[in-house]
């Protein structure tokens, strides 16, 4: 995949802008700077729970000695067990990512989703209804207006057009056949096929086939789409495209999505959270950064070991509190005091709701000081650079070389989240979790720090505005 | 030594007489509906003067194959008016699509039974098994029994040799299409009934078609047989050749039977592969390459066993 670098750093530049919904559960230190990116405000589409399959004979009694603790290796002779008590939630517009290797049970775990298999044990629950054990009549009205599916091999009907392909599912929810062909086309033209509405699949590219496949899920209009190793089947440039494609689709349909794959670049590209599954199981539920920083047993950890993780990891997800800010209104003597606390020679100033204004160096506020008049304001620059909280790390390097200063990082209305020391984005990197040892502190001062108290001593007649530390 | 015998034989005697006695009402209306059906096809074929007939032959052959199986047809035909077999053949003729046409619309709901369900699948193939294996003379004498001579018995012991392909082939084609195409209906939340008209049947066509051309073929083999209980046509015509040792009308008749055989068999492979003529052409050939179960190319591969055996 060495040749799409460069398309994709645009691509993940693009999925900045779509809004990630939800944070796994919440092992990071530092939650009050990472919430900002997940406010679990979106209501509920799916839920599943205690969801459990098992084939061959026996099943139910094999599902009963599993809940009561045996090992797999254990099951009474002509059961497999596929799926093992798997939970969780998927909530609305978020990308669900269930990622395993063959045989981990996600394709099981999928087909139970939209009652395609029925579960030995534990309910799915989608859009606030109950779908396991519920009558055949009313599970195909479910399928045909709530869950859709986009299949690995297409699964189109080769006898059918494109167009008649993609109506597919409003025929069977009854649209008259002129609105269905009409909407069939608007969604062709969607996942970028104008054109070729009359071609039979057998026609079209693997890629193309997909599209069509992805268009029919799109025109049933469904609020969750399922999607088993829907790209798996594509060449990876291909499939590279469709992942883009997708997730700008999403973005402005904003569809519930549950994505099966085996491929971990894969999950943590689309994955708003990711599921990991191992031999039926769910090892761990977290966002692709919680999977990656924090793996929940050596089995993850192998497995994301050869993840890119300068294109996981985003600058909101490794970034510091930023320590060297001072509010505007606190003037120079509080930023001068705030450099030679923290033994650096620039700060960076806040306005209002901790809006980023600009950056105040060590020899201008000592000149303030001195001179015992200005206000910050006078002597802040813009000599620096801010990056939006869900960049990639392998954006940030550039900025990092050119500005001295540690990277700030802002949210959309220019908040001041927190700053990216190079020392932080090299440990990141190098998968060091614990920076809190490393002087994470830049730029070191330019001035000794004798002469900053010095400074800061004989000015020390007037009283101090309010506190500088932000 | 040998004291030791399964009366078997005594016990379908019995039955036989049990259903002779207490079902004959049945028989007589089957033995009608099929004579009516038979009449009505021959009256068809065999009313009008042969060239009428010959023409329309022609015509789909050449619709259906192209030219040169069209001209292959004429000379064909022109064999067998030239043998003075052609009224011979449109009574055998007509008893093989009228057997044919019934064991068809038997064995493909049948097949898509056994298709859905494991069960009737391992029930019917044990009996398909002894449908076709069993030898068809066999058939004759309870057919006699319950419909009486005439071309009826025929009828019947055809349907019942005939119809194990058709049963067979409906199942593999049905079992055959890709399961995920079939899982997509599902998931869409299509009922059951409408998978099978929507996806299962049109993709398992060729398949099924393929399975109709050996019902056709097979109905044609048992010509000699039926003509042995009295059923008109080329058989006939056989076996006065057998009994006089007349090995000039012996050839003449058996061949005016090949050439029906190859007729049906191109012309039924031709309409089941959806390759005629105005699908070929709107359709590019890679499509027609990638069918595995191409009913062209199953129909020659079985076709020494299909050919008549007369």
């Amino acid at each position: 995949m060495a040749g799409d670098e460069g398309e994709a750093t645009g691509s993940l530049r693009e999925c900045a802008t779509r809004t990630p919904a939800v944070t796994g559960p919440d092992r990071d230190p530092r939650p009050d700077l990472v919430r900002h990116r997940n406010p679990v405000t979106e209501p509920i589409v799916l839920r599943v729970d205690g969801l459990t399959k098992i084939f061959g004979r026996h099943a139910s009694e094999a599902a009963a000695r599993l809940r009561r603790g045996s090992p797999t290796s254990e099951l009474p002779a002509g059961a497999t067990a596929a799926v093992i008590d798997a939970s969780f939630e998927v909530r609305a517009g978020e990308i669900f990512v269930v990622m395993g290797l063959s045989g981990s049970g996600k394709s099981t775990l999928i087909r139970m989703l939209n009652g395609l298999l029925e579960p030995t044990a534990g309910t799915v629950t989608v859009g606030g209804e109950t779908i396991t054990g519920i009558a055949p009549k009313r599970l195909r009205e479910i399928r045909r207006s709530r869950i859709s599916m986009v299949f690995q091999h297409f699964a189109l009907l080769p006898h059918w057009t494109v167009l008649q392909n993609v109506a597919y599912g409003l025929e069977l929810q009854g649209v008259p056949k002129a609105e269905r062909l009409a909407r069939a086309a608007e969604v062709v033209e969607l996942v970028g096929l104008a054109g070729w509405g009359e071609k039979l699949p057998a026609e079209l590219s693997g890629g193309m086939r997909q599209r069509v496949g992805l268009a029919r899920a799109l025109a049933a209009d469904t609020d969750v789409l399922l999607m088993d190793e829907a790209f798996s089947a594509l060449d990876p440039l291909i499939r590279r495209e469709m992942q883009e494609q997708l997730v700008e689709l999403q973005a402005t349909l904003g569809k519930t999505i549950i994505f099966i794959t085996h491929d971990l670049n894969e999950a943590m590209f689309l994955g708003d959270r990711i599921a990991v599954m191992r031999n039926g199981r769910i090892v761990q539920i977290g966002t692709p950064e919680d999977i990656l920083t924090d793996p929940a047993n050596d089995y993850v950890a192998q497995f994301v070991q050869d993840v890119d993780r300068a294109r996981v990891l985003t600058a909101g997800g490794v970034m510091e509190p930023a320590r060297a800010a001072v509010a505007d209104s606190a003037g120079p003597r509080a930023a001068l005091r705030v450099m030679r606390d923290l033994q650096t020679s620039a700060v960076f100033v806040t306005g209002r709701d901790r809006v980023l204004k600009g950056v105040v160096r060590d020899r201008d506020a000592m000149r303030l000081v001195r001179a015992g008049t200005g206000s910050l304001g006078d002597i802040t620059s813009d000599d620096y650079s801010a990056v939006a909280a869900d960049t990639p790390l392998a954006e940030l390097f550039v900025p990092a070389v050119e500005s001295p200063l540690p990277l700030a990082v802002t949210d959309e209305r220019g908040r001041l989240l927190g700053v990216v020391p190079r020392v932080t984005l090299l440990a990141a990197l190098g998968n060091l979790t614990q920076t809190g040892e490393l002087p994470a502190v830049e730029p070191p001062p330019t001035v000794p720090l004798a002469i900053i108290s010095e400074v800061l001593e004989s000015s020390a007649d007037a009283t101090e505005p309010q506190g500088g530390r932000a | 030594m040998i004291d030791f015998r399964i009366p078997l034989g005594d016990w379908v005697e019995t039955i036989v007489d049990f259903v002779t006695t207490y079902l004959g009402g049945f028989f007589a209306v089957v033995r009608t509906i099929f004579g009516g059906m038979y009449t009505g096809v021959d009256w068809v074929l065999a009313t009008p003067p042969f060239w009428i007939i010959a023409l329309l032959v022609t015509a789909l052959a050449i619709w259906a194959r192209g030219w040169r199986f069209g001209i292959g047809t004429v000379i064909g035909l022109l064999v067998i008016v030239g043998v003075r077999q052609w009224d011979n053949a449109m009574d055998t003729l007509a008893l093989t699509l009228v057997a044919a046409f019934i064991a068809v619309v038997i064995s493909i709901p049948l097949g898509i039974w056994a298709a859905k369900s494991p069960v009737v699948s391992a029930i019917l193939r044990p009996i398909l098994d002894f449908l076709q294996t069993m030898p068809a003379f066999v058939y004759l004498i309870p057919a006699v029994i319950l419909f009486r001579v005439g071309v009826v018995p025929g009828i019947v012991a055809t349907i019942a040799f005939a119809m194990a392909p058709g049963v067979r082939l409906t199942e593999l084609g049905i079992r055959g299409v890709d399961a995920e195409v079939v899982e997509a209906g599902h998931a869409f939340g299509a009922a059951p009934r409408r998978i099978l008209r929507q996806i299962q049947l049109p993709l398992a066509l060729p398949t099924i078609m393929a399975g109709v051309n050996q019902v056709i073929m097979l109905s044609l083999s048992m010509v000699v047989i039926a003509s042995m209980v009295g059923a008109p046509g080329l058989g006939k015509d056989i076996i006065q050749s057998i009994q006089r040792i007349d090995v000039g009308l012996g050839f003449e008749a058996g061949l005016a039977v090949v050439i029906l055989a190859i007729l049906l068999d191109r012309l039924t492979a031709t309409l089941g592969s959806g390759r005629r003529g105005a699908f070929a052409r709107r359709r590019p050939a890679a499509a027609a390459g990638t069918n595995p179960t191409d009913p062209a190319d199953l129909a020659s591969a079985d076709r020494a066993s299909s050919t008549p055996s007369a």
